[in-house]
C-alpha cells in the first residue's frame, strides 16, 4: 500500500473518546472517509504474547484465507514461558505476497516497549494504532499518522471490570474490521468457531469486545479508510489457512504415514503434537520417545512392519539420529526424516532461523550411504514436500529428508486447498504371498515385504546392517560390497533422471540467475519482482530437491551470466554457503557465487537487493565467486554482525522470529534462559 | 519374481494366491550356521528358541527375529524368518516400533550385556515401562565378546579385561536389580547350560502379554571362560531354582516366591552371585499396546465409517 493515509492529515492525537462518543476536533471530511482501494496491507500487532495478539493476527489470516486473499504472517517467539513481548505480523495481499514485508504499513503498539521498539519499522507515512492508556507516543516524530485509542479502558468498559487485560486483542480486532472494512460476517463466524464449544460466555465475551472495536468511530481519527481490491477467485478452490509445521503433519498424513517417533525439540514439536492427536484417527500412533536415537529406531521398526514412517527434529535431535539412518540407507528402508531447522551448532539459537543443516542432511553420516534431501518453499509447500518425500521413500526404499525451518514452521499462510481425493496414498502393507523374495536383489530397487506375508519357498528376508548378499546374508566380499555400494547409490541416480527441473522464475535467461532453497523463497522471488521492474535481467530458481539434484540444472545455468546461491548459513572456509559449495562441486561452474548470513533472521528483500549489488558486478570482478554478506540495510541494522549488537534498536524488522530470545540470552541471565530453551 | 527389472521400474513381487501350511520344522527356521566360538553359550539359547518355535508352532511369517549388535546380536542370521540385525544398543525401539504397529507378529529381541545394558540401558528402562509387546532376551556373558573382552557393565569387580587390565574396578550392574526396576512386566533369569529351564523361560516369556525380559547367563567361552560355572552343577555349582507360590495354602506355600511380590523380586536379585533361577516377578499392568489401541478406537468410534480421506478432508475444511 503504497501511500496509506494522506500525510498531510494529522489524526486526532491522543483521542480519548468514550466508546460511541465523537472525536471532538479535526474530524475529517466525509468525503475522505471512503474506503481507499488497496492491493496489500503488511500490519504489525506488537504487544506481550499474553495478550493474544497470535489470536488477533491469526483471525486477519484466516479470513484473508477465507476471503480468497493471498496473505503471509511471520511472529516471534518470546523468549520466556509466561510469555513477554512479542509480534504478530500479517501481510494481506490482492495479489500475489510473496514475503510477511520489510516494513508495516500499519502497527498496533500495545505498550510503549511495543512502541519504542517497533516503530522504525513503520513505513514513512505509516499508521500507528496505539493504546492511548498505555503508549505516549512521540507526536513531535512528523514521518507517522498517529490514532491514539485508549483500548484498555474501552475494553474494560465493554466486557466490565473483571475483564483485566483479556479481550483487548479482539477489540482491536474490531477497530481493524473497521479501518480495512473486512467482512465482518466471516469474522464473526471465527470468532464464533474459536471460541465456540468451550464456555458460551467466552463467545459471547469476545463477540462483546469486537463489536465494541468495531463501533469506535476510529473513522473520526483517521483521514481514510481503506478497502483491498476484490479480486477474482483463483481457480474455484478454497483456501486453506495453516502454518507450515501443520502443512507438514497433514502432508505426512496425506502422504500415507501413520506411525511415527519423536522427541521434543523446538520448532519440530508441534509436527509430533499435531501427529500424537491425529494418527489414531486414520488407526496409527505417534510415539512421543525417550530420546532421538530411540525415535529413529522405533520409526525404523514401522518401517521393517511394513508401514512409512517419520520421525523428526531440529538439527541436534538429527544428529543423534544418524547412526540409525546409516543403518536406513545400507538396509534400504523407506523413512521420513524432517528436519525443522534452526540456529546451530548445538542449542545455537534455537528459536531462529538457519539453513545450516543442509550438509548434515546430505553428508551427515558415516560411510557411503546415499539418503534423499528435500526442502520445503512455502508453508503450502510444506504439504507438497511431505507427498513427494513419501514417495520417494518407497518408490527408492530410502531414507528421505525434509528440511523446513524456524519461520515456515510458525508462519500462517493460506492457499489453494488440495485435492486430497487425488492426493492420498495407501498406508496399508500388502501382505499378498509370494512364490520367492529376494530382498536385496542386485538387478532391481529393493522392495521389502513386510512381516507376515507368507513365501512359499520358505526362505525370509533379513534387514541387515552388515554388508550383505542378495538375501540378506552377511558378505566381506569386496565384490558384494562394491556392488551393493552401486546399487545404493543408483537409485539416487535414477531419481536424479526423473525429477523435474525447477521452473525459472522470470526470463529463461539473462544476467543473473538466484537460486534458493527454502523459505528463503518470498524474499528472494520479490527481490526478482523488483530488480526486473527496473528492467534488470534477473531471474531465480528455487530447489526443493537438493539431494540428488536435477539432471539438466546444468542447462538453465548456461543460461546466465552469473549465478547467485543465497541462503541462511555461513559463507564457510573457502567462502561459500552449503548449497552454493554442494552446486560448485556437482557443477564445476565457477560462475556461482554465493549470498549468505547468520544473524539467525529470514532474509529481506532488501539485504537481497544490497547483497546483489556486491555479489554482481557488470565488470565480472566478483566472478572468482566469492561469497557475500548482504550490507546493512539501515544504519541501525547490521546484519553481518549482530550477535554483539542486537539490542532493541535493531529489533524493528519483519523477520525476526526469537528476537526476544536472543535478547533474553545475550544478558546476565543466559544461563537462565538456556535452560528454558525448548 | 521379476528380477530383470530396472532399478527405474521396480516392481514388487507378484502375488500369489494362499498355499497349504507346512508344520513349523527345526529346519525351515535354520539359516546360516552360526558363526560363533565353538562351545559359546549362545548356541544352546539358539537351540532353545528354535525349540519354542517349532513346539509351539508359531506361524512362520510370523516370527521376527530382531538384535542390536554383539556376538549374541547376530542371532536374526542363524534364524530363517522375516528379522534385523540393527545397531548397537537400539534393539529394544526397533522392536517397540514393531510391536506396536502389528499386534499380529511375534516379537523377539536378542543381544548381550553391553547392547543392553551400556549403550542401550535407557531404551530397556523405557521400552519396560512402557510395556510395549515382547520378548526381550539378553546373553548376558559378563564381557564385550565381538569386540574381543573389554569390560561389561555386568563384568564383576576385579575382572581383568583389555580395558581394565588391573582388574574392573566399577560397580556391576546387577542385572535383576536393574530389570525389577525398570518396570518390565515378566522378569525372568536362566542359564545356557539349563536348556529345558531356557526353553521354559523363553516359552512363559512369549506368552505373556507385555515387555517379557530373561537375563540367559551365556558363558563366552574365549573371553570368560568358566564365568558361570558357579551356577552350573555339571562344573561343581548349583543352579538353585525359584520355588513360585502354588497358592494351595501349604505351610511350604508360605516360603514361597510369590512372583507378583515386586519386593520379594528385589530380595531375589539381591542375593549374591551366582542367585537364583526362574521367574523372578510377573504383572498384568496394561501393554501400550494396548492402551495406544483404546485410543484409536475410541477415536474411530466418534469418527463411524469415515474413510482417510473423508477425516482429513474435515480437518482441512475446518481450516478454511
Ligand atoms: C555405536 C557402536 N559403538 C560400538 C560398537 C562396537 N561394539 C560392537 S559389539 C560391542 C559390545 C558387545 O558386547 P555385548 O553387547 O555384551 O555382546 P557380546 O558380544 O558379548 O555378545 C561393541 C562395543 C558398535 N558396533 N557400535
Ligand atoms: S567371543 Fe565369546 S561370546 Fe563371542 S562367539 Fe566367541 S565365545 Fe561366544
Ligand atoms: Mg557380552
Amino acid at each position: 500500500m503504497g501511500d496509506p493515509v494522506n500525510p498531510d492529515v494529522t489524526a486526532v492525537q491522543r483521542a480519548e473518546l468514550p466508546n460511541g462518543e465523537r472525536a471532538a476536533t479535526q474530524t475529517p471530511e466525509r468525503a475522505d472517509l471512503r474506503p481507499e482501494s488497496i492491493q496489500d496491507a503488511v500490519i504489525r500487532l506488537a504487544g506481550n504474547s499474553q495478550d493474544g495478539i497470535q489470536t488477533a493476527g491469526a483471525f486477519l489470516a484466516r479470513l484473508a484465507g477465507r476471503s480468497d486473499q493471498e496473505v503471509m504472517t511471520y511472529m516471534t517467539i518470546p523468549a520466556t514461558i509466561s510469555g513477554g513481548p512479542s509480534i504478530f505480523q500479517v501481510r494481506i495481499g490482492s495479489g500475489e505476497v510473496l514475503s510477511p514485508g520489510d516494513e508495516a504499513d500499519f502497527l498496533v503498539a500495545f505498550y510503549q516497549h511495543s512502541y519504542q521498539d517497533h516503530v522504525s519499522f513503520l513505513k514513512e507515512g505509516g499508521v500507528l494504532l496505539y493504546d492511548s492508556d498505555n503508549v505516549e507516543p512521540n507526536l513531535e516524530d512528523k514521518r507517522y499518522v498517529y490514532v491514539g485509542v485508549p483500548v484498555t479502558g474501552l475494553t474494560v468498559e465493554a466486557l466490565g471490570g473483571t475483564a483485566k487485560d483479556k479481550g483487548k486483542n479482539i477489540f482491536v480486532l474490531g477497530l481493524i474490521a473497521k479501518i480495512f472494512h473486512l467482512d465482518v460476517e466471516k469474522l464473526v463466524a471465527l470468532i464464533k468457531e474459536k471460541f465456540g464449544g468451550k464456555d458460551e460466555s467466552i463467545v459471547n465475551t469476545a463477540i462483546m469486545a469486537f463489536t465494541a472495536g468495531y463501533a469506535y468511530p476510529v473513522g473520526n481519527l483517521l483521514s481514510k479508510l481503506y478497502q483491498f481490491e476484490k479480486i477474482e477467485k483463483s481457480g474455484g478452490r478454497a483456501q486453506i489457512t495453516m502454518d507450515g509445521n501443520q502443512a507438514l503433519a497433514y502432508g505426512l498424513i496425506a502422504a500415507g504415514v501413520r506411525f511415527g517417533a519423536g522427541y521434543p525439540i523446538t520448532p519440530w514439536s508441534s509436527v509430533m503434537e499435531i501427529l500424537r492427536r491425529e494418527l489414531p484417527k486414520y488407526g496409527g500412533t505417534f510415539v512421543q520417545a525417550e530420546d532421538e536415537l530411540a525415535s529413529v529406531s522405533i520409526a525404523l521398526g514401522f518401517s521393517l512392519a511394513g508401514y512409512l514412517p517419520v520421525t523428526g527434529s531440529a538439527g541436534p535431535g538429527i544428529s543423534l539420529k544418524t547412526e540409525a539412518i546409516g543403518w536406513a540407507s545400507m538396509a534400504e528402508m523407506p523413512l521420513i526424516v524432517v528436519n525443522v531447522q534452526r540456529g546451530g551448532p548445538s542449542t545455537g539459537l534455537p528459536t531462529n532461523v538457519e539453513q545450516s543443516d543442509l550438509y548434515q542432511a546430505i553428508f551427515g553420516g558415516h560411510g557411503d550411504s546415499p539418503r534423499v534431501v528435500l526442502a520445503a518453499k512455502t508453508v503450502e509447500d510444506c504439504f507438497y514436500i511431505a507427498i513427494e518425500a513419501g514417495r520417494i521413500a518407497r518408490k527408492y526404499s530410502t531414507p528421505v529428508f525434509i528440511l523446513s525451518d524456524g519461520s515456515l514452521a510458525t508462519r500462517i499462510e493460506a492457499f489453494d486447498e488440495p485435492n486430497l481425493a487425488e492426493l492420498m496414498q495407501e498406508a496399508k502393507p500388502d501382505l499378498t504371498p509370494r512364490e520367492t523374495h529376494k530382498p536385496y536383489a542386485l538387478e532391481r530397487t529393493t522392495h521389502h515385504l513386510a512381516p507376515g506375508t507368507r513365501i512359499r519357498d520358505g526362505k525370509y528376508p533379513l534387514l541387515s546392517g552388515l554388508e550383505h548378499d542378495e538375501m540378506g546374508h552377511p558378505t566381506g566380499s569386496p565384490k558384494m560390497h562394491m556392488a551393493m555400494t552401486a546399487k545404493r547409490r543408483n537409485k539416487l541416480r535414477e531419481l536424479a533422471k526423473e525429477l523435474p527441473l525447477p521452473d525459472v522464475y522470470g526470463h529463461d535467461e539473462g544476467d543473473v540467475l538466484l537460486v534458493g532453497w527454502g523459505s528463503t523463497y518470498g524474499p528472494i522471488h520479490d527481490a526478482v519482482k523488483q530488480l526486473r521492474s527496473r528492467g534488470e535481467k534477473v531471474s531465480a530458481i528455487h530447489l526443493r530437491h537438493l539431494h540428488p539434484l536435477p539432471d539438466g540444472l546444468e542447462n538453465i545455468f548456461a543460461r546466465f551470466k552469473s549465478i547467485v546461491v543465497i541462503e541462511m548459513n555461513d559463507q564457510g572456509v573457502y567462502g561459500f554457503g552449503q548449497l552454493a559449495t554442494v552446486l560448485r562441486a556437482r557443477f564445476c561452474e565457477p560462475k556461482i557465487q554465493s549470498l549468505t548470513k547468520t544473524d539467525g533472521l529470514t532474509f529481506r528483500v532488501k539485504e537481497i537487493l544490497n547483497g546483489l549489488g556486491q555479489a554482481h558486478s557488470p565488470n565480472g570482478s566478483k566472478s572468482n565467486g566469492a561469497s557475500v554478506t548482504p550490507e546493512p540495510s539501515s544504519p541501525t541494522r547490521a546484519a553481518a554482525s549482530v550477535s554483539a549488537e542486537r539490542d532493541h534498536a535493531m529489533d524493528n524488522t519483519p523477520n525476526q522470529p526469537g528476537t526476544e530470545a536472543i535478547l533474553a540470552s545475550s544478558g546476565t541471565n543466559e544461563s537462565r534462559d538456556t535452560e528454558k530453551e525448548r | 519374481m521379476n528380477d530383470t527389472e530396472t532399478v527405474a521400474m521396480p516392481v514388487e513381487t507378484p502375488g500369489l494366491v494362499d498355499f497349504p501350511r507346512e508344520k513349523l520344522t527345526k529346519k525351515a527356521i535354520t539359516a546360516d550356521h552360526p558363526t560363533w566360538c565353538p562351545g559359546c553359550g549362545d548356541f544352546a539359547v539358539l537351540a532353545s528358541y528354535y525349540k519354542v518355535l517349532e513346539k509351539r508352532q508359531v506361524d512362520h511369517e510370523k516370527i521376527v527375529t530382531l538384535a542390536g549388535i554383539g556376538c549374541s546380536s547376530r542371532f536374526p542370521y542363524f534364524v530363517n524368518g522375516y528379522g534385523a540385525h540393527f545397531i548397537h544398543g537400539r534393539g529394544v525401539p526397533l522392536a517397540s516400533g514393531v510391536s506396536l504397529s502389528r499386534p499380529d507378529l511375534k516379537v523377539f529381541l536378542f543381544g548381550g550385556d553391553g547392547d543392553g545394558f551400556s549403550i542401550g540401558g535407557n531404551h530397556l528402562d523405557h521400552g519396560a515401562r512402557k510395556n510395549i509387546n515382547l520378548t526381550y532376551v539378553i546373553m548376558d556373558n559378563f564381557v564385550y565378546g565381538l569386540t574381543k573382552k573389554q569390560t561389561s557393565p555386568t563384568s564383576p569387580i576385579g575382572f581383568k579385561s583389555k580395558t581394565d587390565p588391573q582388574g574392573a574396578v566399577d560397580q556391576p550392574v546387577i542385572a535383576m536389580k536393574k530389570l525389577v526396576a525398570s518396570g518390565a512386566t515378566f522378569i525372568a533369569r536362566t542359564h545356557a547350560a539349563q536348556v529345558n529351564h531356557m526353553i521354559q523361560m523363553i516359552e512363559r516369556a512369549m506368552d505373556h502379554q507385555g515387555f517379557s525380559v530373561i537375563e540367559c547367563l551365556s558363558e563366552c567361552v574365549e573371553f570368560y571362560p568358566g564365568a558361570f560355572d558357579p551356577a552350573n552343577p555339571r562344573k561343581g555349582g548349583s543352579f538353585e531354582l525359584i520355588q513360585e507360590k502354588k497358592w494351595d495354602g501349604t505351610a511350604e506355600d508360605e516360603m514361597r516366591h510369590d512372583v507378583t511380590d515386586e519386593l520379594a523380586a528385589y530380595k531375589l536379585a539381591m542375593l549374591p552371585f551366582p542367585g537364583v533361577f526362574g521367574v523372578f516377578y510377573q504383572s498384568d499392568r496394561p501393554t501400550k499396546n494396548a492402551l495406544e489401541k483404546r485410543w484409536v478406537d475410541q477415536s474411530r468410534e466418534k469418527i463411524g465409517q469415515a474413510s482417510d480421506l473423508d477425516i482429513l478432508q474435515k480437518t482441512f475444511d475446518r481450516m478454511k
